[in-house]
């Protein structure tokens, strides 16, 4: 039997997109077998720093092995700082693709929503490449005028933008966004700071909308072992009997009535 | 002719433990390695000298609110809370799923109470599993646990109450939050443990200054990883010398040099833990080390470096 592993893959580029918001293309056989809304563990080379940092797929080039990760350096002296210095042709280690990803297939003949928030912005860029769906409609919101990937956004579907400064798009969150377009959706898929993805889930409940939220904790193992990184579920967990999904394992999508945020 | 693997035939990585005899000195630190599902993906079973699972409880808890995490220099910090299936689902699922591979099954046991411990215990023993161990010292649960596990009377009393309903030799996990070690591992062994095992987590705390909130939503966690390594090298070298049942050793050990070290100490076998969950596969890398050391001081036996470190 073949073992999984934690491999070291070759960096093939870093470029700074934003204030603090990296890029970086690396080269990896799990292109091959990624999908949208899975993420990768990303191992700093600072022994005093040992967890892994989980970090979304931002884009997959399965034929040429590279996947893309676009990711938020948090401070100074973080594992992010850290990696926003490595350069083309250093090595990285890393485990994945690890969780679930976006259920694609539930968007087929549908209005979707792909929805995206700060450094929830990054995963809904190869989910917009790769979603069938009747109307993909993109909603992604920034800070300020540092709306990185949008280039690439326009090319996928309508986008739409608000910005929390009103300096693009609609000013205020992506439901602002939303409301101001008056846009409407039979599917949404988002991912984004819990706060967003609260007001998103209240909005798809209300209106009867299928909606799969991608959700974030910090984590130890990354691979469903530790526990560390669970949330409260609707349905008892298939691990603990109890009502605490694995965001890292059984996640990190959830259907947002199955999720309380 | 290759001399190594010569002396590599002869290297007897076999240990006894109360008893039971493990193909090799390593197991996993309970909490760090679930019942093996998840790490089976990237680890043979079939070569750990034993599997030491989660903890379990009579019926399944909740644990801690979030986060549950933290990351220090050298380690972490976690507030877990024993979150469980409780005994029954652990039965039906996890036990089977370990008894597919060629290693010992050590079942973790926690309770709230004496009578929780006790139920949990004798449900074992119909089961077929190879060894139990109490942890009597987890820092991140307010009844329980730890209560057990920072005084000699109490911890005693629980060791001789779960040996009157053990069918398996019992270790008692022991914590490394008390003032004295050797009093605690003379306690459990008057209690009748078969061995200890120690050390368990050490409490601590993190804040972030710029929310100025605790990073743990518990306020305290368990500091676990190389950080504490020395910590618990001391602790078990103290352990080994105030008792005679054996003594699995861990705490921060991250490579066969620190498992060799551990085993200097005094212990009779080691659990790796937390470096689990930044290299999937240290358990087999540390198996093969060991094996490596052994070959090339020329150790026949594990027993043969037990303690020899005065």
């Amino acid at each position: 039997m073949a073992y999984r592993k934690k491999e070291t893959v070759k960096i093939l580029s870093q470029e700074c997109l934003a204030d603090g918001i990296f890029s970086m293309w690396i080269e990896t056989k799990a292109a091959a077998f990624s999908k949208p809304g899975q993420f990768i563990s990303m191992y700093t080379n600072d022994a005093g720093k040992l967890l892994p940092r989980p970090i979304s797929i931002c884009e997959i080039d399965s034929k040429n092995k590279k996947i893309r990760v676009v990711y938020r350096v948090t401070g100074q002296n973080t594992g992010t700082e850290q990696f926003s210095r490595m350069k083309a042709g250093d090595g990285l280690r890393i485990i994945g693709p690890l969780g679930n990803g976006f259920p694609l297939e539930r968007a087929e003949g549908k209005r979707a929503f792909l929805i995206g928030g700060g450094i929830g912005v990054p995963p809904i860029l190869e989910l917009s490449k790769q979603v069938r769906c009747a109307d993909r409609q993109i909603v992604v919101g920034y800070r300020d005028s540092h709306t990185f990937l949008r280039e690439e956004f326009e090319k996928n579907g309508s986008l739409y933008i608000s910005t929390e400064d009103g300096s693009v798009g609609t000013k205020g969150n992506v439901m602002d966004a939303i409301r101001g377009n008056a846009l409407t959706a039979d599917i949404i898929y988002a991912c984004g700071p819990t706060p967003m993805l609260r007001a998103i889930k209240h909005f798809a409940e209300e209106n009867c909308i299928e909606c799969y939220l991608s959700l974030e904790e910090r984590m130890a193992c990354g691979i469903g072992a530790c526990l560390g990184c669970v949330c409260q579920s609707k349905e008892k967990d298939s691990h603990s009997n109890v009502n605490n999904k694995r965001i890292c394992k059984d996640g990190p999508v959830f259907l947002s009535t199955e999720v309380e945020i | 002719m290759d001399v190594g693997k010569e002396i590599g035939n002869a290297v007897n990585m076999r240990v006894n433990i109360a008893g039971v005899e493990w193909k090799n000195p390593v197991t996993t630190a309970s909490g760090t390695f679930g019942a093996g599902m998840e790490f089976s993906e990237f680890v043979d079973l079939n070569r750990l000298g034993a599997v030491t699972t989660k903890g379990v409880a009579s019926t399944a808890w909740q644990g801690n609110p979030t986060p549950r995490i933290a990351e220090t220099y050298g380690g972490m910090m976690n507030a877990v809370g024993l979150q469980n299936p409780g005994i029954d689902l652990f039965c039906k699922r996890d036990i089977p799923f370990l008894r597919q591979y060629d290693t010992k099954i050590i079942v973790n046991v926690c309770g709230r109470s004496e009578r929780d411990y006790c139920e949990v215990v004798e449900r074992l023993s119909h089961e077929d599993v190879d060894m139990l161990e109490m942890n009597i010292s987890c820092p991140n649960v307010k009844e329980g646990g730890i209560a057990f596990g920072q005084n000699p009377k109490a911890a005693e009393d629980i060791t001789k109450a779960v040996k009157r309903y053990a069918r398996q030799p019992v270790i008692m996990k022991l914590s490394p939050n008390v003032t004295s070690i050797p009093e605690m591992a003379k306690a459990v062994e008057a209690g009748g443990a078969d061995a200890v095992s120690l050390i368990n987590t050490l409490t601590g705390m993190k804040i972030d200054i710029h929310r100025r909130q605790f990073v743990i939503a518990n306020k305290t966690g368990g500091v676990s990883g190389p950080a504490v390594h020395p910590v618990a090298v001391r602790m078990v070298y103290e352990a080994a010398h105030a008792v005679k049942v054996p003594v699995i050793g861990m705490g921060g050990i991250s490579n066969a040099q620190d498992a060799v070290e551990m085993i200097l100490a005094g212990a009779d076998a080691v659990s790796v833990g937390t470096a689990n969950f930044y290299n999937p596969a240290v358990t087999m890398e540390i198996v093969d080390g060991i094996e490596s050391y052994m070959k090339k001081y020329g150790f026949l036996s594990v027993s043969d470096m037990v303690g020899i470190v005065e």
